[in-house]
C-alpha cells in the first residue's frame, strides 16, 4: 500500500478549448497510508474523473499524480497496481470462488504454494472459505462483490483499492453486512480504501474521512460530524443530512448578529470583517427547538405540515418567503397553526458567499 | 370499495411469488406496498396490470372482473423503476404522446397536459426539451405523462430507487404532496417500496407483502404502532426492531442470561411465560445505568448514529441522535426502555403493543 498524492491535479475533457470546462478543477489532496475515505457528491460532480485518474484511466490535463512519491501520471492502469471494484461484480462465472481469488497471481506466475497460502488467508478474512470448490455462478451478489475486492487483497503490491459506488446491486439487508467486512478489511490490512457514491449514508458509514465534491471541487474533507455539524459551503449543508440544513438570506447587524427578516439571531460567529451582501444563516433541523412562546434567538412561524415518520416527526414551518424544517421526536406536541422556533447560539453556521465563516 | 383481490395465487415454478394475496383499495387513496426484494411486489403490480395471469384468485375492479379485461382495456397507468421519457420531443409531447394515441380530441389534450404540469410543478416548461431539463424535472414529466392518462390504477415501482439519494429525498416530498392533490382523486394510487421511511412519508395504507404473502394492511401509523407480528415489526421498521427472545417471570422479564427489565404497565395481564420481546432502535439510549453492551459497528448517516452492539446471544441496533463516533470494542450502556416494549406470542402474534396496550 502506499500513499497517493494529487499535486495541482486537473483535468478537462477539452484542454485545447479556448475557455476548456474542468470536470475535475485543480486540486492537491492526500490519501493517506492505510486510509478509508469517500468521495461523495451528486452526478457530474467530477468523483468518477477523480477516481479514473487516480486508477489510470483518465491522464490528467494538468498535475502530477504520486504513489509513495513516486510520479505514476503517465503509467498505464495495468502497471500501477491499483485494484479496483465496479458497481456490479466481474468474476469469471466458470471459474471456481478459488480460482477466481487466485486469477491476479497466476497472471503473474507466483509459485503455486504461495497462491494458495494467500487465496486461503484471503477466503478466511472475507468469510468464503467454505466456498472455495463453488462456481462463483452460484453465489449471492454480495459474495461476488467480496470475490471483486479479494481479488484486490490478494496481491500484496496493490497501492490501493478503488470501489465505484460498490453497493449499488447489494440488498439492503446485506449492505451492512458487506460495510462491516469493508471495515475489518481495512483494519486487517491497512489497506488504502477509497470509495466513491452519491449516497451520504454509504460514505458516512464507511469512511473516516470523506472528501465532498461538487461541480469538480473539493468543497471539503472532513470527518461525517464535521460535515454534519460545520458544513464549511451551503452546498455541503444542503447535501448531507436530511433533510437538507435550512438555510436563510440573512444580513450582519452586529459583531455577532445576522437578521433574517427583522428577527435578530446571535451567533458565535465573527462578523466584524465580513463585507459581503451575500451572507446566509444555516441551522440543522434537528438543532432547532420547539418554543411555546417568545424567547431570544427565536422566530415565530406558521405551521404548515407535520410528518409522522414514526421515529420522528418532520415539521415545515414557513416565515415570510422562508420555509423552514424541524425534526421532533415522536413525542413531542406540535402546535397546531403558530410556533416559536429558537436556534441555539451554537449552532447557528454563518455564510459569506456561500463559505462558512 | 373499488379495487378489491381475492386469493390472488401466482406460482410459475416451486415458489409462490403470490401466495392468496387478498386486499381492498379505495378510489382517490394510495397504498403502498411495503416487502423487502423478492417479496412478490412487481409481481402484484404486473398482475393487477393484467401482464401476468394468476393461476387462482380474482379481482374486481368497479365491480368487473379485472380478469376478463384485456391489459389494453384496463385503464392503468404503470411508471417504473427507470423513468422513461422521448428524448427527441418537447416536454408537452412527451406527456401528450399516449394521450394522442388513443385519438383525444386536441382540446381535451392540451387540458389534461396543462393540468399535470401544474401538479407536478413544472407549469412554464411545456415548450422544453427534454434534455434541457433536470434529472429530477424529468422524472416528474415523466410522473405527469401517467397523471394525464387519467387512469382509474396508477401503479408505481419503486420509482425512486434508481436516482440519486439526495433526489430521491426531493421527490419523495413532491410525490407526498402530488399524490395529495385532486389530480389524483379519481385514481387508486398503488406504491410499491422497500423503505420503511418512504411508506410512511408517503402516507396512506401499507400492505406489508412477505414472500407473497399479505401480512397486514391497515394505515401507516396502525402499522408503525402495531405491527401484527414479528415479521411485520422487522419490514415496517429501518432498522429492523430488535427482537429478543425471552420469558416474563414474576415482576421482571428475563432476556438471556444478562437482560432483566421491569415488567412495564401495558405488559400487566399478560401471563408468566415464553415471548419475543420487540424494540425499535430508537427506543434504546446511551444511559449511564444502563446494561453493558460491546460496540460492533457505528454506522452513522447524515445525522444519526446506528449503533450495532452486542451482548451474550444478543445483537441489538440502537439509534442515537446525531452523529457519535465510537469504535468496535468500546463498551456502552444502553437503556432499553421498557415502556416501548412489544410481546409477541410463540407464534410470532402480537400480543401486547406500547401503543394499545393488549390484543
Amino acid at each position: 500500500m502506499a500513499r497517493i498524492d494529487l499535486r495541482g491535479i486537473a483535468h478537462s475533457y477539452d484542454p485545447d478549448a479556448t475557455d476548456p470546462i474542468y470536470a475535475l478543477e485543480k486540486c492537491d489532496l492526500t490519501w493517506r497510508d492505510g486510509g478509508r475515505y469517500a468521495v461523495l457528491g451528486p452526478s457530474g460532480c467530477g468523483k468518477t474523473t477523480m477516481l479514473n485518474i487516480m486508477s489510470g484511466i483518465v491522464t490528467p490535463s494538468e498535475g502530477r499524480l504520486t504513489f509513495d512519491d513516486m510520479d505514476v501520471t503517465e503509467i498505464k492502469t495495468a502497471e500501477r497496481n491499483i485494484a479496483q471494484v465496479f458497481q456490479f461484480p466481474v468474476i469469471y462465472n466458470t471459474m471456481t470462488v478459488g480460482q477466481n481469488l487466485g486469477f491476479p497471481l497466476v497472471c503473474r506466475d507466483a509459485p503455486k504454494e504461495v497462491m494458495v497460502k494467500k487465496v486461503n488467508e484471503v477466503a478466511e478474512t472475507l468469510g468464503l472459505e467454505g466456498l472455495l470448490d463453488r462456481r462463483a455462478k452460484s453465489l449471492t451478489a454480495d459474495q461476488k462483490q467480496l470475490i471483486s475486492l479479494g481479488r484486490g487483497l490478494v496481491r500484496d503490491d496493490v497501492a490501493a483499492i478503488l470501489m465505484d459506488e460498490p453497493l449499488t446491486v447489494i440488498d439492503p439487508d446485506l449492505k451492512f453486512r458487506l460495510r462491516r467486512k469493508l471495515k475489518e478489511i481495512n483494519e486487517f490490512y491497512k489497506s488504502t480504501l477509497i470509495y466513491v457514491t452519491h449516497d451520504q449514508n454509504e460514505a458516512m458509514t464507511f469512511a473516516e474521512d470523506i472528501v465532498v465534491m461538487d461541480r469538480g471541487q473539493v468543497v471539503q474533507i472532513g470527518k461525517p460530524k464535521e460535515l454534519f455539524e460545520r458544513p464549511r459551503t451551503t452546498f455541503v449543508g444542503y447535501f448531507i443530512g436530511a433533510p437538507a440544513m435550512n438555510m436563510f438570506e440573512a444580513r450582519v447587524t452586529g459583531k455577532n448578529v445576522v437578521a433574517v427578516g427583522d428577527v435578530e439571531f446571535a451567533t458565535e460567529t465573527d462578523l466584524s470583517k465580513t463585507s459581503t451582501d451575500n451572507i446566509k444563516l444555516g441551522i440543522r433541523s434537528e438543532f432547532i427547538e420547539l418554543a411555546a412562546k417568545k424567547t431570544k434567538n427565536a422566530i415565530q412561524v406558521d405551521i404548515q405540515r407535520v410528518d409522522d415518520f414514526g421515529n420522528f416527526q418532520l415539521v415545515s414551518a414557513q416565515t415570510g418567503h422562508n420555509a423552514i424544517k424541524v425534526k421532533v421526536k415522536r413525542e413531542v406536541a406540535v402546535p397546531g397553526k403558530q410556533a416559536w422556533l429558537k436556534f441555539p447560539k451554537s449552532r447557528c453556521c454563518v455564510y459569506a458567499d456561500e463559505a462558512l465563516l | 370499495m373499488d379495487l378489491i383481490a381475492k386469493g390472488l395465487t401466482y406460482k410459475p415454478e416451486d415458489e409462490f411469488h403470490l401466495n392468496d394475496v387478498s386486499f381492498g383499495m379505495q378510489k382517490g387513496e394510495l397504498y403502498t406496498i411495503l416487502g423487502r426484494t423478492l417479496s412478490g411486489k412487481t409481481t402484484l403490480l404486473k398482475t393487477i396490470a393484467g401482464l401476468i395471469t394468476p393461476e387462482g384468485g380474482r379481482m374486481l375492479f368497479n365491480d368487473q372482473d379485472l380478469g376478463q379485461v384485456p391489459v389494453w382495456e384496463r385503464n392503468i397507468a404503470m411508471v417504473y423503476q427507470q423513468f422513461i421519457n422521448y428524448p427527441h420531443l418537447t416536454v408537452f409531447d412527451n406527456i401528450a404522446f399516449p394521450l394522442r394515441q388513443r385519438k383525444l380530441d386536441d382540446g381535451i389534450i392540451r387540458g389534461r397536459v396543462m393540468d399535470s404540469l401544474e401538479s407536478v410543478g413544472l407549469t412554464g416548461f411545456e415548450g422544453r426539451k427534454i434534455q434541457a431539463l433536470s434529472g429530477g424535472q424529468q422524472q416528474r414529466v415523466a410522473l405527469a405523462r401517467s397523471l394525464a392518462k387519467q387512469a382509474g390504477i396508477l401503479l408505481l415501482d419503486e420509482p425512486l430507487v434508481n436516482l440519486d439519494y439526495k433526489l430521491r429525498e426531493q421527490l419523495r416530498e413532491e410525490f407526498r404532496n402530488i399524490f395529495s392533490d385532486k389530480v389524483s382523486s379519481n385514481s387508486i394510487l398503488i406504491y410499491s417500496s422497500t423503505d420503511p421511511l418512504e411508506a410512511m412519508q408517503l402516507g396512506g395504507d401499507i400492505i406489508i407483502l412477505d414472500e407473497g404473502r399479505v401480512l397486514q394492511q391497515g394505515p401507516a401509523h396502525e402499522i408503525f404502532e402495531n405491527p401484527a407480528n414479528t415479521r411485520v415489526a422487522e419490514i415496517s421498521n429501518d432498522p429492523a426492531m430488535n427482537l429478543l427472545s425471552g420469558a416474563i417471570d414474576g415482576s421482571k422479564i428475563v432476556i438471556g442470561d444478562d437482560i432483566k427489565l421491569a415488567v412495564p404497565a401495558h405488559f400487566k395481564s399478560l401471563t408468566p411465560s415464553a415471548y419475543t420481546f420487540g424494540i425499535r432502535a430508537s427506543d434504546v439510549s446511551l444511559h449511564q445505568k444502563g446494561l453493558p453492551f460491546k460496540v460492533e459497528l457505528a454506522e452513522i448517516s447524515g445525522s444519526e448514529t446506528f449503533l450495532h452492539v452486542q451482548s451474550g446471544r444478543h445483537t441489538i441496533v440502537g439509534l442515537l441522535d446525531m452523529v457519535q463516533n465510537f469504535d468496535a470494542g468500546d463498551v456502552v450502556n444502553l437503556k432499553l426502555d421498557a415502556t416501548r416494549l412489544y410481546a409477541f406470542g410463540q407464534d410470532g402474534a402480537l400480543v401486547s403493543s406500547p401503543f394499545a396496550g393488549d390484543f
